[in-house]
């Protein structure tokens, strides 16, 4: 069971953050602040065409240009053209075709690499991409996933080895409970829909940046990148360049955001660290936006096709997926993997008899997919919730109610569900009340039939999402079942230095979240120390070698629980320094306050510092104990972890225009025990703003022929303040049982849940014209389609 | 991005703006706020061998008062005409369209004659312009001439500037009294494009409608005058159901294109929706 | 390339220096100046993460020319501040709302936030979201800068 924490302590109080002081004067250390002597700045000639041969390339022109040193196509790189590994093959019989840094004779989409000028200065490196000589000859571009798995498509990859179709892998998840026909045989209602889960950007506001630094003569190279990964990213490179990883250190400093797109290895880092040890001198390479559309990992990119029977009381009996997921041009290190995280979740929170999953990675010319906030999970959340508000159309019923007699009650729990996972807590009906208490559920009902009534152009929806996901990523042996090369363990070190501070080694690696201020409230609170005297160090795999870095909402709950037994076992150790300076035994004392006092006799007390200094002199230390106060845990989470929560949105449609406005979204969220209420709340919003832009405003468009139509900013609508409203937020807690702080995650909660509850909103205001469903993003446009459409349906 | 290196000239006056014209030729461009300018420079869609900068001259700058109408400098920001009060007396619907022109901080490096003079299809002033029979000042080699609204906006992108004439100032004629105004403008997201944008400024007496001048935005490649929106308003009465009616004609002369964020036919739809919208508001409707 | 000599008071210090006519003021501020805290987003002067103030009122510092900041004065959220445990009320409404994430998009949220208030001290909730709209966020869903915004404003002696 979870322990029940000490109110009086950090732990579970809204503190503020201590990150904000630097990140609010401008004092943050970004990777492109950094200025090296002698650096030379990378530049990048990119692919004008989706799908194209090289004819030509002759960069012998960019070295005849000012301040440049180094230009290289595929040709000059040579043996130096790493290739990208892809760590998640999915299937035996999966397709990896080679991803090369610097496109090797042909390009296969748009921002697809092509050469590398490298000038002593910024501009100049620019400029000088407008010196090479490249020719391409275009071939058909491969866009459209089915269209790519027709016989006689275009290839992506046609070369020598290459597969004889678009086709990356097929998993199908053997069916669990009974077969999904004998479910359907005994079902009165079938509801069958296709959903597209669009392509989406991850949108980070700092864009992606590398420095990397040969040290003289030795094989030691630095690299700082704004990365979510150092720790992953060290050992892939090192496999990549065969640089020694004990030769290599990566710095992952301040780090703009991430939301997924910053778990990767990028071709511009490998570039980065083998110009760099080449040229023996410090490269630099910072990203344009414009650069960013097409160059960094998309994300989401499905078509789903969705069928779910029941009774015609409304009882689950089966739920059959077939998946198609877009990888583009290529596969980067875990594109394949994405789309098997939500065949877990599809079942969602729902009992059912059948579970039938099947999908098919494709590969087309468009810029690579991977993770992207939820990875997995908000394509399955989205498919699900929809489909639940649409039989609870056909079954005429409230699509609250359908869900409540579906669910899994909370005295349930721990519950096997049918796509195979244990969820450990759960409570869906106390999130549930408190989410409708807060939304006037039954008001906003009537209004809507006010206006339906009076006709009103402007019609009122409400949107439900009961959604959860899996967290804390993940039981190392799990990943090893599901082919991910690698584990899934989190480390922490905590150092009680001699004066009187503490050092926190942490292998998570925030960017945006708040680590450092959460992370010395889950240590502050065990070893009875300030705070303030806390220093959190991440983000360096020189200063903290062990990690798994960040993303997956893993960070506390696995992370957590290596700062929780570290400081645990600090305090173990301390303690017997301490009994030995009071000179009593070990199970005379207690630890109260941060100090260790004998019981019964509080005069006598050591508090931790001077154990640490004690530690430190090394003077007067028992026998047989070292010398230094310092623990470390290295913590495999038995299980993932189940966030939940209810969701509600009303949205006000305008019939005439199309246009969506969110009259009113609440969410409910179950994220366990909260280590900093203030930053929970946070992390709901980010992610509801997310998740809601993916409804409303964002979608990655190319043309036929494979060029990217949303490629800056100005065209990709990321929503600004005045595009979305205040949130009511609330949560309840019900403390998982698979980690000892009873945390479960928080990053991609609300990116997850609200999609659909705001595409259920706008379905909900426009059924009675006939509407079941509008394609995302839910523009003014797609909308009013959606009605057109209906109307002439209905004539 | 970083612009492709050019040369650069900082004016004083308009004369020597139109001097530096002819002597960069076609391989000069005008800055003055460089909020259309720099975009584009920096994508280097344009790569000018001089950029000649005219934001320190003192003739365009400012709004003045000329009897029956106002002049509006060329130079003046966004942010100086929405705040000036000739502008808001006498040209409110000037006011109303610029405080929807992208955001603060645009609008205070932006200039009122920089965004006609860039002529975008999606600029909300343009049609502000045309409603109110506008009248552009433009000075070139020969000295300077008057254009009309409606013969200045050409193309997408293209105006009746020739390459060595600059935008001087903008003539607003004063409309008097009984007039009102509303820009209404619709986009995906506060930052994005008009994907259609009416102008309209209304005349209402004795609960009919006397007059109108609307102007689209987004519905060709220039901004449109909806004449016949006009017409049908022309003593029609002040209701929704006149207002409606006149409004379907709002697509008439118009010549609205397929892109990213918008079908024709929807653009199509749209500005009858909101010619039937932007009048109601402007009448008091 | 000619450069071009220029003389801009950033932060209270005058600085001389020559640039290529090309070079964005952002860019100066970072790459000649080294004065970092103010970084950049985007191509096409849409993210605001850039913004500081010219001569007191907010601009996209990557859209504008260095040299057309010659004469005139900048002010970057490395100038706001009056000493350490001096800040301006806007930084500190951010950090006690909690109107910060990654902190990527807070130089520039800080100096749009004090422009909107001077220009009106006392916005309602729709006033602040449109006067902030040059701005993008991904971390905060702009939530709690809104409560940031208001915050600041009552801190400041506009709100009643």
């Amino acid at each position: 069971m979870t322990e029940v924490l000490d109110t009086s302590t950090p732990m579970g109080r809204p503190l503020k953050r201590k990150e904000d002081a630097r990140l609010l004067h401008g004092q943050t250390n970004w990777t492109d602040n950094i200025q090296l002597p002698g650096t030379v700045h990378m530049a990048i000639l990119r692919s004008p065409m989706a799908h194209a041969k090289i004819t030509k390339l002759d960069v012998s022109g960019a070295l005849d240009q000012p301040h440049v040193v180094a230009a290289y196509g595929a040709a000059e790189l040579g043996d130096l053209n790493g290739a990208i590994p892809c760590v998640w093959p999915v299937t035996d019989d999966i397709q990896m075709p080679p991803f090369p840094a610097l496109a090797v004779d042909k390009v296969r989409h748009v921002g697809d690499a092509v050469a590398v000028v490298l000038a002593t200065d910024k501009t100049a490196a620019y400029d000088a991409l407008e010196a090479i000589d490249v020719d391409y000859e275009p071939l058909p571009a491969v866009v459209d996933m089915e269209a790519a798995l027709q016989p006689g498509a275009p290839l992506v990859h046609d070369g020598e080895g290459a597969p004889m179709s678009n086709e990356c892998y097929t998993f199908p998840l053997p069916g669990t409970g009974i077969p999904y026909d004998e479910a359907k045989a005994k079902a009165d209602v079938v509801v069958k829909r296709r959903f597209v889960n669009q392509r989406i950007i991850a949108g980070y506001m700092e864009p992606r940046a590398v420095v990397a630094s040969p040290m003289g003569m030795s094989n030691e190279m630095t690299v700082w990148s704004a990365t979510q990964i150092p720790h992953i990213l060290r050992v892939l490179l090192s496999l990549v360049t065969g640089l020694p990883e004990n030769a290599l250190r990566v710095v992952a400093p301040d780090v703009g955001g991430g939301f997924g797109g910053k778990l990767q290895l990028y071709r511009e880092e490998i570039l980065a660290v083998q110009l760099a040890r080449h040229l023996g001198r410090p490269v630099k390479w910072t990203e344009t936006r414009s650069e960013d559309m097409v160059a960094s990992h998309h994300g989401r990119d499905q078509i789903q096709d969705i069928e779910i029977c029941a009774t015609k009381d409304g009882k689950l009996l089966g739920l059959k997926v077939d998946l198609l997921a877009d990888m583009g041009a290529y596969l980067q290190i875990i594109t394949p993997g994405i789309p098997l995280l939500g065949m877990f979740m599809f079942p969602a929170i729902y009992k059912m008899e059948s579970y039938d999953f099947n999908c098919v990675g494709v590969f087309t010319n468009k810029t690579p997919t991977d993770a992207i906030r939820g990875a997995g999970r908000p394509e399955a959340t989205f498919a699900i919730e929809r489909i639940m508000d649409e039989l609870a159309a056909e079954l005429n019923m409230d699509p609250m109610k359908l869900r409540e007699m579906n669910w899994i009650q909370h005295e349930e729990f721990p519950y096997a569900t049918i796509a195979g996972l244990t969820y450990d807590t759960g409570n869906y009906e106390a999130a549930t009340a408190k989410a409708m208490d807060l939304f006037g559920y039954d008001e906003l009902r009537a209004e809507q039939e006010a206006r339906r009534a009076s006709g009103d152009p402007v019609q009122l929806g409400l949107g439900i999402s009961t959604f959860t996901e899996m967290c804390g990523l993940a039981p190392s042996r799990t990943l090893g079942a599901l082919k991910y090369v690698a584990g899934g363990w989190e480390h922490c070190t905590i150092r009680a230095l001699p004066t009187g501070k503490i050092e926190l080694i942490t292998g998570t690696s925030p960017h945006g979240q708040g680590h450092e201020t959460a992370w010395s409230q889950i240590a502050a609170s065990i070893l009875g120390v300030e705070v303030e005297d806390i220093e959190v160090v991440h983000g360096d795999t020189g200063r903290a070698p062990y990690g798994m870095d960040t993303y997956g909402s893993r960070s506390l709950a696995v992370g957590g629980q290596a700062i929780k037994k570290a400081a645990e076992r600090l305090v173990e150790k301390a303690k017997v320094i301490a009994a030995h300076q009071l000179e009593c035994s070990v199970d005379d004392l207690e630890f109260v306050d941060g100090a260790f006092r004998v019981k019964g006799d509080p005069e006598k007390a050591q508090p931790l510092a001077a154990v640490a200094f004690e530690a430190f002199s090394a003077h007067n230390l028992p026998d047989g104990v070292e010398p230094t106060l310092q623990a470390e845990a290295t913590v495999d989470p038995d299980d993932f972890s189940y966030p939940h929560g209810t969701h509600l949105c009303a949205i006000e449609v305008d019939t005439e225009t199309g246009k969506s406005t969110i009259r009113k979204y609440v969410c409910v969220d179950d994220v366990g025990v909260q280590v900093n209420p203030l930053i929970v709340e946070g992390q709901v919003h980010g992610g509801l703003a997310q998740g809601i832009a993916q409804a409303l405003y964002e979608g990655v468009e190319y043309d036929e022929d494979g060029n990217l139509l949303t490629a800056s900013f100005a065209d990709y609508l990321i929503p600004s303040a005045a595009d979305l409203p205040s949130f009511v937020t609330g949560t309840t807690v019900t403390p998982s049982t698979t980690n000892p702080l009873g945390t479960k995650g928080v990053g991609e909660a609300g990116a997850i849940a609200s999609t659909p509850a705001v595409i259920n909103a706008i379905v909900d205001a426009l059924r009675p014209m006939g509407v079941t469903d509008v394609l995302m993003p839910a523009s003014p446009q797609n909308v009013w389609r959606a009605i057109e459409d209906a109307k002439g349906g209905a004539a | 991005m970083i612009p492709v290196a050019f040369d650069y000239t900082k004016v004083n006056t308009v004369d020597e703006a139109v001097a530096a014209l002819v002597s960069g030729g076609e391989d000069a461009k005008i800055i003055a706020g460089g909020q259309s300018l720099m975009p584009v420079l920096r994508l280097r869609m344009a790569a000018p061998e001089v950029v000649i900068d005219i934001s320190d001259v003192a003739e365009m700058q400012g709004v003045s008062d000329a009897g029956d109408a106002i002049v509006i400098g060329a130079g003046t920001t966004h942010h100086a005409v929405m705040n000036d009060p000739l502008v808001k007396t006498h040209a409110p619907l000037i006011a109303m369209t610029t405080e929807t022109v992208a955001d603060p901080q645009i609008r205070h490096r932006g200039t009122f004659g920089g965004a006609l003079a860039h002529a975008d299809p999606a600029g909300d002033l343009p049609a502000a312009a045309v409603a109110l029979d506008a009248v552009m000042t433009v000075a070139g080699p020969d000295g300077r001439r008057d254009i009309p609204a409606k013969d200045f906006f050409v193309d997408y992108f293209t105006t009746s500037l020739e390459p060595e004439d600059i935008l001087v100032s903008i003539r607003i004629p004063k409309l008097g009294e009984g007039w009102a105004y509303h820009y209404e403008k619709f986009n995906r997201t506060a930052q994005g494009w008009a994907i259609v944008g009416v102008a309209a400024a209304v005349k209402r007496q004795n609960g009919s409608i006397e007059a109108a001048r609307i102007g689209l935005t987004n519905m060709g490649p220039g901004p449109v005058r909806a004449t016949s929106v006009e017409a049908a308003l022309a003593g029609a009465a002040a209701s929704d159901d006149a207002i409606a009616a006149a409004a379907e004609n709002a697509t008439d002369g118009t010549r609205a294109t397929s892109d990213l964020h918008a079908k024709a036919d929807y653009r199509e739809h749209l500005a009858k929706v909101l010619t039937k919208r932007a009048v109601a508001k402007a009448a008091g409707v | 390339m000619t450069h071009v000599p220029i003389s801009v008071t950033v932060d209270g210090t005058v600085y001389d220096g020559e640039v290529e006519p090309r070079t964005l003021l952002v860019h100066w501020l970072r790459d000649s100046l080294g004065r970092v805290g103010t970084v950049v987003g985007c191509d096409t002067s849409s993210c605001g993460a850039c913004t500081v103030l010219l001569d007191g009122r907010s601009v996209k510092s990557c859209s504008v020319l260095a040299v057309q900041a010659d004469g005139h004065s900048i002010t970057t959220i490395q100038g706001l501040a009056e000493g350490e445990d001096n800040w301006h009320p806007v930084q500190t409404a951010l950090k006690e709302c909690h109107g910060l994430q990654c902190g990527y998009c807070t130089p520039g949220m800080v100096m749009s936030t004090v422009d909107l208030l001077s220009e009106n001290p006392n916005p309602t909730e729709e006033e602040i979201r449109e006067g902030l709209h040059g701005n993008l966020c991904r971390c905060t869903g702009y939530h709690n800068i809104v409560k940031s915004v208001q915050h600041a404003a009552e801190a400041m002696g506009g709100a009643k």
